[in-house]
């Protein structure tokens, strides 16, 4: 992350704020459906946006059999998202292009830290009982300060879904504050898990308790669940990243997780975040893809604005 | 943009729909249009209408203007045309329907292509509304026509129907205005807007192509002349227009008396009410779908905005937020929300309207967003510090231009809503499912829309109350505009009067010599309003004849003040629509058994009057009881239907009150004909003042002891006997009367439909023609109770 952007330091619980929310899902739905036949970037643009979007990529790996080695190979493809002849092809040979972080679990920390030395690109580890949240919250402070001390910069915590559904906002907030202590220097990307809360409503009321708390970054999800990243759940959350700029000035980060699959897909997100909060969101200081296999469908996108030939992977370094 | 410069700005290029094909398809035609008449493009020799894309004023094509020869031309086609048509089976019209609509969605980005560069619509708007839209009405209507005999048994088509269509929705109000008519066996000419022919030409090859048999559908873009000579032309059976209130009443007036139906879908000024209980964000996209959908060239466009003032500063902040988002491009432009306006002249007006408003004391807000400076590109536009009496608040603008106002209460919000002239469309936004379902029901309008808006479907009829016109396109309301009783025929056109601007003109009458008849008691025949026995007005009574001349009694001799006094009293009984169905139901059998215990009087009364034999006399009163129980019995039984459209909610076609409706009385059947309108009117919880046969008044006013014995409702119903035609002429130039039903001769059929269109209230007349009230199959039934309802359609979309 860069100095210049200021962290949002949370502000005390409103509860007010949270019991007057209001979301309507026919008309989000009905929204979100016009979207795409209202904005579209092509030839230049859409060029752009998809070098943009591989900017904005955590490239993930969180697979009960990562190994250091495979960590090292992610780390390398992190490095270096794109051939760059296909850089040359477009005329942006001059472009430093690196992933936005690299995302993986505790115990794959040192090896990522090491592969990455040397590049601004941070390693982002998933945290607090991923992806469920159902442990004991005083054991993984002590594994946040850990991993931090190893050189892990942004951390995805997991909020206790519990609390949505029995209402306890105090509990989510006094949650995520302490992680947020926990953290220190490191920023804190909280994920509400969105396919498991019901309801758009509580989407937009954990973004608020989750941003009133100090995230640095919402996330819609672990990517481990059925439903995933959905855009109408992504412009309830942007609604609530917008209300809490206007009411503290807080600029607060958008990462959806799990099913961005496609350049299109991703550009969609893109047109979401510019029209709901702004050019500034599509910065990897505001804004991330939880994401694997997107790059893949990005390069091969990419090598074709460069050739004018439709792309195989095969002719792509994998991970 | 260079590559560099587009990654350090991720701005948006103009992404262009090409418009390849479309240009070809021009080209083919060497960008010139005849007229589509029996099946062959004609009139190659005809003045020109030069066709332009507002975007950028690039010439499209010339077409062909049609005149008045050729609108004969084309409604000899169609006459012609008719017998083989209407006598399809039902399946191979259905046949015909469905390969229309199959041929839509074949060609599909063509017509939306076409469409953009026509209207200067985006091409999104074209290609996921407009032209998605035509093939369903196609669909939906195809099913109509394979299904008539089924749900239409005992009705007919009308026969050729003339049709007149605008330009902001070209091929859309081609689709509403074709697909039904078609379907019940009718044949059409149709004449697209000026301005925006070239899609129905391009239907007019779908037509050819699917071997519609030749006149049964003719295509003759054109102006003023054959507008005029459309509505003028004694032959069409029907005219159906969708365009201003102004051309509307002059539709409404050239064809009264001519017994032809008539459908006009006119103006709007549509309310789009905010509660503090809504989601706002979620309404503020609604408004951007309301007023910046097509330009606000809509005529249900939700132009007038009215928030609870609790919210209203937020709200206002986040809507001109909203606005600066906007962007505004090229109709082909896929990045864009709104187009051009349709032309030059439409940009002007909307202009004036806004210089209007600001000269007024509005505030102006206009979208911070990238106006193109050439083309008819007017941004979007917001006015504050408006108020009821702000001609922007009262008038429609048709153009992006909203106006906002508060409100204070749920009360002040529906008063506010009614308080417009026209009653095309409203939009409630509450996450209050008690409150979004009252208001929906306060608010006289054809469309509502909780939580949405600008919702549109083959399924349910659109159309609208009061000024904004009547009948419905859409839904199995639709249908019946274009069908007619299997019994009914049409007047004679040849015995039309003419016009008579005395019509009306009376003398109150004096006593004649009592010529031998008997006297017992005095009676004396007020009239009855507001639920009491009043003294006319003019302090005149008149006489009441036998057939041989011989004195009956006097009947009050009514005048213009009577009439007012009895349209107040009906307007303070409106709280009767309130009432339960059931309770209607309870109050018509009241007066059914009342009546029976009275039988005998009524009989007497009858003969009387008439002459009738005592059979004859008994079987009427017979009847009269029998017609209240079925109305009694209709009371609760034709509230509505629910409509399966795609929405994902529920939409139901309410079936309301017209409100105030005047009846005037057949002169044969004294107290059946009376019963017969006014029952089946209060049935459906109506008011009415009713003006009884003029010759035999009594058999109405002898009512009055029933209906105050039946518990009914003070102002339900008023009865003013007298000059019936005089008190009509007063009725029908009322403008809190809200339809006039005429049941006198054909002069007066006329005097009325013509008199009607200043508040353009809806008529029912009988042309001179006479129903047998005796027969219950013709004068009894949905034929009445439609004409005392009004299809409201209200969307619910559900989920959360």
């Amino acid at each position: 992350m860069t100095s210049t952007h200021i962290r949002n330091d949370g502000t005390p619980l409103d509860l007010a704020w949270v019991k007057a929310t209001k979301i309507n899902k026919s008309a989000v739905t009905r929204h979100i459906k016009t979207l795409a036949g209202r904005r579209t970037a092509k030839k230049n643009a859409q060029i752009a946006w998809q070098l943009k979007a591989i900017s904005l990529i955590d490239l993930t790996t969180l697979d009960g059999h990562d190994t250091d080695d495979r960590v090292r190979r992610l780390c390398a493809k992190a490095k270096q998202p794109l051939r760059k002849d296909i850089l040359a092809g477009l005329g942006m040979d001059d472009l430093e292009l690196t992933v936005g972080a690299v995302c993986v679990y505790h115990n794959r920390v040192k090896a990522a830290v090491a592969a990455l030395a040397g590049t601004d690109i941070p390693v982002a580890v998933v945290s607090t009982g991923f992806p469920t949240g159902q442990v004991p919250v005083a054991p993984q402070l002590k594994a946040i300060n850990q991993v931090v001390e190893h050189g892990a910069r942004e951390i995805d915590i997991v909020i206790s879904r519990e609390y949505v559904h029995t209402g306890n906002w105090q509990a989510i907030y006094d949650q995520i504050k302490a992680y947020r202590d926990a953290c220190g220097p490191a920023h804190l990307k909280t994920i509400l898990e969105t396919g498991e809360l019901g309801s758009l409503a509580n989407v937009y009321k954990a973004s608020i308790v989750a941003m009133m708390a100090g995230s640095d970054f919402i996330k819609t999800s672990t990517g481990k669940t059925k439903v995933n990243a959905t855009l109408p759940v992504g412009y309830v959350m942007c609604r609530a990243i917008r209300d809490y700029e206007r009411r503290t000035d807080f600029q607060v980060g958008f990462k959806p997780a799990g099913g961005i699959r496609t350049s299109k897909d991703a550009l969609s997100w893109m047109s979401l975040l510019k029209q709901e909060l702004g050019d500034e969101w599509l910065e990897p200081e505001l804004f991330r893809f939880g994401a694997s296999s997107l790059l893949g469908d990005l390069e091969k996108q990419l090598s074709h604005h460069a050739t004018g030939r439709y792309a195989s992977g095969r002719y792509m370094p994998s991970s | 943009m260079t590559l560099k410069t587009a990654f350090e700005t991720l701005a948006y290029v103009p992404a262009m729909e090409s418009d390849a094909t479309a240009q070809a398809w021009l080209d083919a035609h060497d960008r010139k249009f005849g007229l589509f008449i029996n099946g062959e493009m004609v009139g190659q020799g005809n003045e020109t209408l030069a066709i332009h894309c507002p975007a950028d004023n690039q010439h499209l094509a010339d077409v062909a203007s049609a005149t008045a020869a050729d609108v004969d031309n084309a409604y000899q086609a169609a006459r012609a045309a008719f017998t083989g048509w209407s006598q399809l089976s039902d399946h191979k019209r259905a046949q015909y329907l469905y390969a229309i609509a199959r041929s839509v969605q074949k060609h599909d980005r063509l017509f939306a292509v076409l469409e953009a560069l026509d209207n200067g619509k985006s091409i999104r708007e074209a290609r996921d509304i407009d032209v998605p839209l035509v093939a369903r009405h196609f669909y939906h209507h195809a099913g109509w026509a394979q299904l008539m005999g089924q749900t239409m048994a005992g009705y007919q088509p009308l026969g050729v129907v003339g049709q007149v269509i605008p330009w902001n929705f070209p091929l859309l109000m081609l689709a509403w205005k074709i697909a039904p008519a078609l379907a019940m066996g009718n044949t059409v000419v149709i004449k697209p807007a000026p301005a925006t022919p070239l899609t129905a030409l391009l239907f007019a090859e779908i037509c050819q192509s699917v071997g519609l048999p030749k006149g049964v559908v003719n295509i003759l873009p054109g102006g003023d002349e054959a507008g005029k000579a459309i509505t003028a032309h004694a032959g069409f059976d029907k005219i159906a227009f969708t365009g201003s209130t102004e051309v509307g009443k002059i539709i409404r007036r050239a064809t009264a008396g001519r017994d032809i139906k008539l459908s006009l879908e006119l103006g709007g000024k549509s309310p789009f009410i905010v509660f503090a209980s809504a989601d706002q964000d979620a309404a503020i996209e609604g408004l951007v779908d309301a007023i910046w959908f097509n330009q606000g060239e809509v005529c249900c466009a939700g132009s007038r905005l009215l928030v609870q003032e609790s919210i209203a500063p937020e709200f206002f902040r986040k809507l001109k937020a909203r606005m600066d988002k906007l962007r505004l491009g090229h109709p082909l432009d896929k990045t864009i929300d709104m187009g051009a306006v349709v032309d030059q002249a439409q940009y002007k007006q909307i202009e004036a309207w806004v210089q209007l408003g600001i000269s007024g004391g509005a505030d102006c807000y206009q979208a911070n967003c990238v106006v193109p400076t050439e083309g008819a590109y007017y941004p979007p536009t917001l006015l504050t510090n408006v108020d009821q009496a702000s001609p922007v608040v009262t008038e429609e603008i048709f153009g992006p231009v909203l106006v906002g106002m508060t409100f204070r209460m749920k009360s002040e919000a529906i008063a506010l809503a009614n308080n417009t002239r026209y009653g095309l469309a409203a939009s409630i936004w509450s996450e209050n499912i008690n409150q979004a379902l009252e208001v929906a029901t306060k608010i006289r309008a054809g469309a509502v829309w909780i939580n949405s808006t600008n919702q549109f479907d083959a399924a349910a009829g659109f159309g609208g109350y009061y000024e904004s016109g009547f009948g419905r396109e859409g839904g199995k309301e639709g249908l019946y505009e274009y069908v007619r009783s299997a019994a009914e025929t049409r007047l004679d056109l040849s015995t039309l009067p003419e016009r008579d601007a005395n019509w009306g003109a009376h003398t109150p009458a004096f006593p004649i010599p009592a010529n031998g008849a008997t006297t017992g008691v005095d009676r004396t025949s007020k009239m009855y309003i507001g639920g009491k026995q009043a003294r006319p007005d003019g302090h005149y009574s008149y006489a009441v004849l036998d057939p041989k001349n011989a004195l009956v009694g006097y009947a009050s001799d009514g005048n213009r003040k009577d009439i007012r006094n009895a349209v107040a009293a009906a307007h303070a009984a409106k709280g009767w629509a309130d009432r339960t169905p059931h309770n209607r139901a309870q109050i018509l059998y009241y007066i059914a058994e009342n009546l029976a215990i009275r039988q005998a009087e009524f009989v007497d009364r009858l003969r009387a009057q008439t002459g009738a034999t005592r059979k004859a006399a008994e079987q009427e009163v017979e009847l009269s009881i029998s017609r209240l129980f079925s109305y009694a019995a209709w009371a609760d039984k034709f509230g509505g239907t629910v409509q399966e459209t795609p929405l994902y909610g529920l939409v139901v076609g309410l079936t309301e009150p017209v409100g105030v409706i005047g009846i005037t009385c057949p002169a044969d059947a004294p107290l059946l004909g009376f019963i017969s309108l006014v029952a089946p009117a209060i049935a459906r919880g109506n008011t009415v003042i009713a003006i009884p046969s003029q010759s035999a008044p009594l058999s109405a006013t002898d009512l009055y002891q029933i209906l105050e014995t039946s518990d009914l409702p003070a102002g339900v119903i008023n009865i003013v006997t007298g000059n019936q035609d005089h008190l009509t002429k007063t009725l029908v130039e009322h403008d809190d009367v809200d339809a006039m039903w005429y049941f006198g001769d054909a002069l007066g059929s006329r005097e009325v439909e013509y008199r009607s269109a200043d508040n353009m209230k809806r008529t029912w007349v009988s042309n001179g023609k006479q129903i047998d009230w005796l027969n219950s199959t013709a004068a009894e039934g949905a034929l009445f109770l439609r004409a005392a309802t009004q299809v409201k359609n209200i969307w619910t979309p559900m989920g959360d």
